[in-house]
């Protein structure tokens, strides 16, 4: 890797490259967006704070690219609008938005140097030569590649082009900062080195930022807040943290990290009722005030079971389920143990210790179950 | 060149017998029938013509004869006009039918290649008819509004001519540099608030350049070399023209001809050495990982119709040869009218009838020189690609070393190296048929070749190697494996070698000894020298237009059939 080409947004000038003054907040309003039959947006509803590090996180087709280019003006909704600060920017047309967009591909063109690519947007706003040479500057020291100001994109590695595509857009100030699946065409070491630099240059420009992203693990450690979406609608908006902790419903608890998913049904009413799992795998007190919605499912991650000594009693606040493990997967740092329970099977992770005795496939398994950390979601 | 150097890092093969073989019988075809006949022409430029010493007095000669100077500045003048002019042409139509929703956009690029499977020179005439000082459109010009438009004079038809017929290289070219042009390219561009013209200007334009350039200078040298189409129009005072009528009238011994030959190939390297300077290292082709694909903009109302009908009348206008010579062919009389008085298919029964040999000529020579060309193409494609063989890389060159040489250079050579060969009949071999059959096929070498290297290139080296592991040997593997496999490829070459072939002129107008020997184009050539064999000249110009038109999309229906052949079949 070339350390000399990293970002350093220590030395970011904001006489220059300009600071927060400019961020503005981002506001969806109703929007629906179709290509002939297909309704690829759906009641889009959404507000991005000014300064917030913000992320489009979904399986792909969900609609996050096309969104984020509906904001940059690429793309024209049917109904709703999109609001930059507290303007109405949906009539305008890309060039008059004010927003810079870092593209999937880079799409530095080929046939400029790096200062040209760096400067074009300077030059298209009419700015005066001598400013434009002073910001280039600032905008290539910014992202470390001030030395090789002169090269042509194809002769710069792929992470050096990011940064040059990183550059050619801050260095017009825009409002607002949409970055599309950035880190999707660098290798794994260079991804989590660049996401880190991204957010701190994020912090220093202060800068409106969206990142559209499939990868939970980049939004989750760079963003502020997530909206998660799925076929065209948002399904939940919230921190990472949260998101994780309390899905809204079963397509965010699953595609965040591994959950599990027991079917079963409610009995009783008030503080007796308990959650009985289908095919025997036994029964969870559901605490009191939990919020039940009918055909409800039980929710919990791997870590929130341990498998306990069998005939051992229940640790306490933990309900004790009765299984057989199926299968036993060495993960490292974990052991992650597949557990029949009833109709359904289940994953429960355990921190692994040198010499520590584990359970054999086919061997009956001890669950003991943290009934209030479990969720119950319908849908 | 990374599949090249893989397929010859694991070929484990060593060098045998049969492929030394093969070099050395290909190496002797390009010896005597590119390689001597040039090298004869050149020697001969250089030599005094009484001594037989070096010398560069004939250059001096050259460059002292006010014929030969005006010669060379028309044939300067006039390619790069026509390249103007084709680019006037081309432009519009690459444009608009690849980056707007342009309806009709797969006729109109259709439409445009068709210029290219006509002989130009057949075409000529026919412009005269509809263009000349008592064309057409001068009548039609003068009656209404009293005045004419010299399209046709002197070089101007020549140029007229020439762009017609040529522009489709620049449009093939310019669009598909245009359609590798990414989306992202250009919304970046609008991101950081560039639109419109400016946007043409500083992004889309730019990276189009390379595919231009490559076009234009293809255009310039095609037009430079081209022999027929000036003498036709009876334009003497250009450099292919003076070769031709040096050797013919003066005779094989007089040096001009020589010298002249020699500046066309100069001309023609310096052209093709200027459009690699200007391409080299602009690989822009950006449709990429990631990338959004190509982008194709709503045109407004106000913006369209303009457009559509500059378009109509460009095709209208490059389409006119066809018209004019099909209107030709079926007119009884046609002179100092806007059209024919009646109509006659008799031109089409003497031509069959009496001018028959012509056609069998061009169907027997074409086809002899397309086989001869695919069989080389193979051969040289797979020592290349797939042996260690020392001279392979070199037989590619020099194969391709034959674009570089014109038409009436390959056919003066011909006629320098082998008139003195007398064959048993008491015939020249140089006036001998077979050699235009070999003349063709050195022509058309280049084009074949690529053909079938490009048909190698995508047969993966494993499934020879699973035929070799399950005990086929080297021979039975091409057999069995390799050459089934190209077959696409190589039947595409075949018909492009055969089409181009069928009515190429400079190289045979050398050649031809008498017309029972005589292809089509010098048949049409003949019967276009009389007023009265005009009818008939052109009934033998839709058959030749026919000819090429059927090769051309059997040629395109098999390259895309056997992709989609393969797409199912390996990834």
């Amino acid at each position: 890797m070339n350390m000399q080409s990293t970002l350093n947004p220590q030395v970011h000038d904001p006489r220059v490259l300009g600071a927060g003054s400019r961020a503005a907040g981002i506001r969806v309003e109703g929007v629906n967006l179709s290509y002939g039959t297909t309704h690829v947006l759906k009641d889009v509803n959404l507000t991005i704070r000014p300064g917030e590090f913000f992320a489009f996180l979904g399986p792909s087709g969900c609609g996050k690219t096309t969104l984020l280019r509906l904001i940059a003006g690429f793309n024209v909704a049917q109904t709703g609008q999109v609001l930059i600060g507290d303007t109405d920017v949906s009539t305008l047309p890309p060039w008059k938005r004010d927003v810079g967009m870092v593209f999937q591909s880079y799409a530095l063109w080929p046939h400029m140097s790096v200062r040209k690519n760096v400067a074009f947007g300077l030059e298209e706003r009419k700015i005066p030569r001598a400013e434009i040479e002073a910001r280039v500057d600032a905008a290539l020291e910014l992202v470390g590649l001030k030395h090789l100001a002169d090269r042509k994109p194809s002769q710069l590695s792929g992470g050096q082009q990011q940064r040059v595509a990183l550059a050619r857009t801050v260095v017009i100030r825009p409002r607002v900062l949409l970055l599309d699946e950035p880190l999707s065409n660098l290798d794994a070491k260079l991804r989590v080195q660049m996401r880190r630099e991204l957010l701190e240059l994020q912090r220093e420009l202060q800068l409106t930022t969206i990142f559209v992203t499939h990868d939970q693990e980049e939004a989750n450690t760079i963003c502020d807040r997530i909206a998660v979406m799925h076929d065209g609608v948002i399904q939940q908006v919230g921190a990472p943290m949260e998101l994780y902790d309390r899905p809204a419903n079963l397509f965010v608890a699953n595609f965040l990290g591994t959950v599990n998913i027991v079917e079963g049904e409610v009995k009783g009413a008030g503080p007796s009722s308990a959650f009985v799992i289908a095919g025997g795998g036994g029964t969870v007190p559901i605490p009191a005030g939990r919020d039940v919605p009918g055909g409800a499912r039980l929710v919990f991650r791997p870590q929130n079971a341990a498998i306990a000594e069998p005939g051992s009693a229940a640790a306490a606040g933990r309900t004790r389920l009765n299984g057989t493990v199926v299968y036993r997967e060495f993960l490292g740092g974990t052991i992650r143990y597949g557990v029949k329970l009833g109709a359904t099977e289940v994953t429960i992770d355990m921190p692994h210790q040198a010499g520590e005795t584990v359970l054999e496939t086919g061997s009956p398994a001890a669950i003991d179950l943290s009934a209030e950390k479990a969720l119950y979601l319908a849908h | 060149m990374a599949m090249f150097q893989m397929a010859m890092s694991s070929s484990s093969a060593r060098v045998r017998p049969g492929q030394i073989v093969a070099v050395a019988l290909i190496a002797a075809f390009l010896v005597f029938f590119l390689l001597i006949p040039v090298a004869s022409v050149i020697v001969t430029a250089f030599r005094d013509k009484a001594t037989g010493a070096f010398t560069l007095v004939n250059f001096v000669d050259f460059a002292q004869t006010d014929l030969f100077v005006r010669s060379f500045w028309n044939s300067v003048y006039v390619s790069s006009m026509s390249v103007v002019v084709a680019s006037i042409f081309a432009l519009p139509l690459a444009y608009y039918t690849t980056r707007f929703e342009f309806r009709g956009a797969a006729i109109v690029q259709t439409l445009g290649i068709i210029p290219l499977i006509m002989p130009p020179f057949a075409g000529a005439v026919a412009m005269q008819l509809l263009f000349g000082r008592n064309g057409t459109v001068n009548l039609l010009l003068d009656q209404y509004f009293g005045f004419k438009v010299p399209f046709m004079e002197g070089l101007n038809g020549v140029i007229f001519v020439q762009s017609i017929h040529y522009f489709p290289f620049i449009l093939i070219n310019l669009s598909a540099a245009l359609r590798n042009i990414d989306r992202s390219m250009e919304e970046s561009a609008q991101n950081l608030g560039s639109s419109g013209l400016r946007l043409f200007r500083r992004i889309v334009f730019p990276l189009a350049m390379p595919g231009y350039v490559a076009g234009a200078s293809l255009v310039f040298i095609k037009v430079f070399d081209d022999l027929a189409t000036p003498l036709l129009l009876n334009v003497n005072q250009m450099l292919a023209p003076q070769a031709y009528l040096r050797i013919t009238s003066v005779g094989i011994n007089d040096p001009m001809g020589y010298v002249i030959s020699v500046v066309l190939i100069v001309a023609s390297l310096i052209a093709m050495w200027l459009s690699v300077l200007a391409m080299r290292g602009k690989d822009y082709a950006t449709t990429q990982r990631g990338g959004g694909g190509l982008a194709k903009r709503e045109m407004r109302p106000g913006d369209a119709i303009p457009a559509y009908i500059m378009i109509a009348l460009i095709l209208a206008l490059v389409l006119a040869p066809h018209i004019g010579l099909f209107l030709m062919s079926i007119a009884t009389v046609w002179s100092f009218s806007p059209l024919p008085d009646a109509f006659t298919l008799k031109h089409y029964a003497t031509v069959i009838f009496d001018s028959g040999q012509y056609i069998w000529n061009t169907v027997l020579y074409a086809s002899l020189a397309a086989g001869i060309d695919i069989v080389i193409g193979v051969a040289i494609a797979y020592l290349v690609l797939r042996t260690k063989v020392i001279g392979a890389k070199w037989l590619d060159y020099t194969a391709m070393a034959a674009l570089a040489v014109p038409g009436v250079v390959l056919g003066i050579g011909f006629l320098r190296s082998y008139y003195g060969v007398i064959l048993p009949g008491g015939q020249s071999l140089a006036t001998y048929w077979v050699m235009i059959v070999l003349a063709l096929a050195v022509r058309r070498l280049p084009y074949a070749l690529r053909a079938c290297t490009a048909a190698l290139q995508q047969v993966s080296q494993s499934l020879e190697e699973a035929a070799e592991n399950l005990g086929a040997g080297k021979r039975r593997t091409i057999q069995r494996v390799v050459v089934p496999l190209m077959t696409g490829g190589i039947v595409a070459g075949f018909v492009t070698s055969f089409a181009t072939a069928a009515v190429e002129l400079s190289a045979t107008i050398m050649l031809v000894q008498s017309t029972s020997d005589a292809p089509l184009a010098y048949g049409l050539y003949v019967y276009m020298q009389s007023p009265a064999g005009r009818g008939a000249g052109a009934a033998l110009g839709m058959i030749a237009v026919l000819i090429v038109g059927i090769c051309t999309y059997l040629s395109h229906h098999i390259a895309e059939k056997d992709r989609a052949r393969k797409a199912g079949t390996s990834t």
